[in-house]
């Protein structure tokens, strides 16, 4: 019930985003920056199919389990702390992309059409740059949860990093659109990296030879916050204190 | 002297209860209720100020975010539905605000799926007050003030860039417009949670028309198809909230299925939804089944 729920609700947002998108891509002249209005359907239905999966707009689970001290539960336990979580996101992201993820596209191919790759190793770079994507959102909303150890209420910091991720990570509007400044900005963040990038890769809108260099700051941000969140962790057990046993 | 002063008011009071023992002993009027429990809500939730404050600024923020969708399309291509920069701003500024105030009073009504499926709903149906504005008050969240600040500011100074000609009917119209929309949103949610006692898992199929209303109250009409047009003015009436006013305010021809003429009909739409709303709620509330507790 739930599932389908969220599919529906899930399904009506894309046909807004739709909307808004044709309208202004039947202004500009058929085509806006690179969308036509079959890539415009294509880049809304992976959007709105790739959103739970990757769950970019962030979990609370772990800030809760550090303010409770539950926390201290997870790193007594034998194996690594963030391998824990990511095993346990990787398992809910393989149900959510099948539940969540095909339905708005079954929807879009009916209603909008799609635009398919012409080059079928975009299916493949397009799988890889999504697990790359689920990781970099991973890691990042790790970094966001972990601020608990310091922070007594990390609500404020959540709704600060959705604006942002609402914004810069392409989810809305393709990046492409952006005036420069708002471009260089948001190529400057880790967001295009676990949106913008996966759809571009899987819609074959970027070609594989140039989605290859995408693939390359994925895997630079991976890095990059996969050491933060590490570090971040290290420092903040330090500042743990739990009551009782 | 001595003697009253031990016996304390108590004894004087005496004398004059007889004349005030009926109000006294009557419930308080529902005026005085509602701005008790409303009081006690905002009091509470302004002592803590900074988490307050930033609660605040990030709702402003979001705000801010969503219209920036819009104006990076408009930076883009010259008009978005047939409406210029400044036009679309007096859209999202009127649908913001009537969302803000919708949302204030009635946006926690679709968390009542939880107090549904665990049974505890009987604690607020025991007490003689209404159900409905308990739940209004208990939930009030203050920090979607930001919302309605934003929209507000955003109304006010795109209506004065966009070349608004008050005349009499237009300005009872201007003022008019975010209370009609307020209430239709008011409406939205409270279907919403009465649908919650049928569907009980069901709160994101409820966001479909809450939050997605918001979304269409806040885009120029025009740049949906006309069947989603249709269906968001004649069943989920989100478009008689800002577009269809902000045309009449601005004297714009309408599309297909909205003249200008429609941004009247936001108050008529939003008391019949609330009649809609009003009847789904009693008979979701009769349906309700405690656990025991």
């Amino acid at each position: 019930m739930a599932t389908a729920a969220g599919i529906f609700t899930n399904t009506i947002f894309g046909f807004i985003r739709a909307s808004i998108m044709f309208a202004a891509i039947t202004t500009a002249g058929g085509e806006l920056s690179g969308y036509t209005v079959a890539q415009a359907a294509t880049y809304v239905w992976l959007g709105q199919a790739l959103l739970a999966p990757i769950e970019a707009f962030g979990t609370r689970e772990v800030s809760q389990r550090v303010h409770q001290g539950d926390v201290a539960i997870d790193l007594l336990r034998p194996t690594s702390f963030l391998g824990l979580y990511y095993a346990q996101k990787l398992g809910r992201s393989s149900f959510l992309l099948l539940g969540r993820g095909i339905p708005p596209l079954l929807v879009g191919a009916i209603v909008t059409g799609l635009a398919l790759p012409e080059n079928p190793v975009s299916y493949l770079l397009g799988a890889v740059s999504l697990l790359l994507a689920i990781t970099v959102a991973f890691l990042a909303d790790m970094m966001v949860n972990l601020a608990a150890f310091w922070l007594l209420e990390t609500r404020g910091l959540t709704i600060v990093y959705n604006a942002l991720m609402n914004l810069l990570s392409g989810f809305l509007i393709p990046i492409l659109w952006f005036p420069d400044w708002l471009l260089t900005i948001a190529r400057a963040t880790p967001f295009p990296s676990m949106i913008q990038t996966p759809i571009d890769t899987l819609s074959g809108r970027v070609p594989p030879l140039e989605a290859l260099p995408l693939l390359g700051t994925q895997l630079a941000w991976l890095g990059v916050l996969a050491l933060a969140a590490q570090l971040m962790l290290r420092v903040g057990v330090r500042s743990v204190e739990v009551q009782g046993g | 002297m001595a003697d009253s002063s031990r016996t304390g008011p108590a004894r004087t009071a005496r004398p004059v209860r007889p004349r005030r023992a009926d109000s006294a002993d009557r419930p308080v009027s529902t005026a005085r209720m509602v701005a008790t429990l409303y009081g006690s809500r905002i009091r509470s939730q302004a002592t803590f100020r900074t988490s307050f404050v930033t609660d605040v600024l990030g709702q402003v923020l979001i705000v801010g975010t969503e219209f920036l969708e819009l104006w990076v399309i408009l930076s883009q291509v010259s008009t978005l539905g047939g409406m210029t920069l400044a036009q679309v701003a007096v859209v999202y500024g009127l649908g913001a605000l009537a969302f803000g105030i919708g949302d204030l009073f009635f946006g926690e009504i679709d968390g009542l799926s939880s107090s549904i499926r665990s049974g505890k709903l009987e604690t607020l149906l025991i007490r003689p007050v209404p159900l409905l504005l308990q739940i209004s008050s208990l939930d009030l969240s203050l920090r979607r003030i930001g919302r309605i600040i934003v929209g507000l500011a955003m109304y006010v100074t795109a209506l004065g860039i966009s070349g608004f000609q008050p005349t009499p009917a237009t300005l009872v119209l201007a003022a008019l417009a975010p209370f009609a929309g307020a209430l239709l949103f008011g409406a939205l949610f409270t279907m919403a949670g009465a649908l919650q006692f049928w569907l009980v898992d069901g709160r994101e199929f409820a966001n479909a028309f809450t939050y997605g209303g918001n979304y269409v109250a806040t885009t120029p009409g025009a740049v949906f198809a006309l069947p989603m047009r249709a269906f968001f003015t004649f069943v989920i009436p989100a478009t008689l909230i800002a577009y269809a006013p902000t045309l009449a305010l601005l004297d714009l021809p309408g599309p297909l299925l909205i003249p200008s003429w429609a941004g009247w009909m936001g108050l008529p739409a939003a008391v019949l939804a609330w009649i809609i709303a009003g009847l789904l709620w009693r008979t979701g509330v009769r349906r309700y089944t405690g656990a025991g507790g």
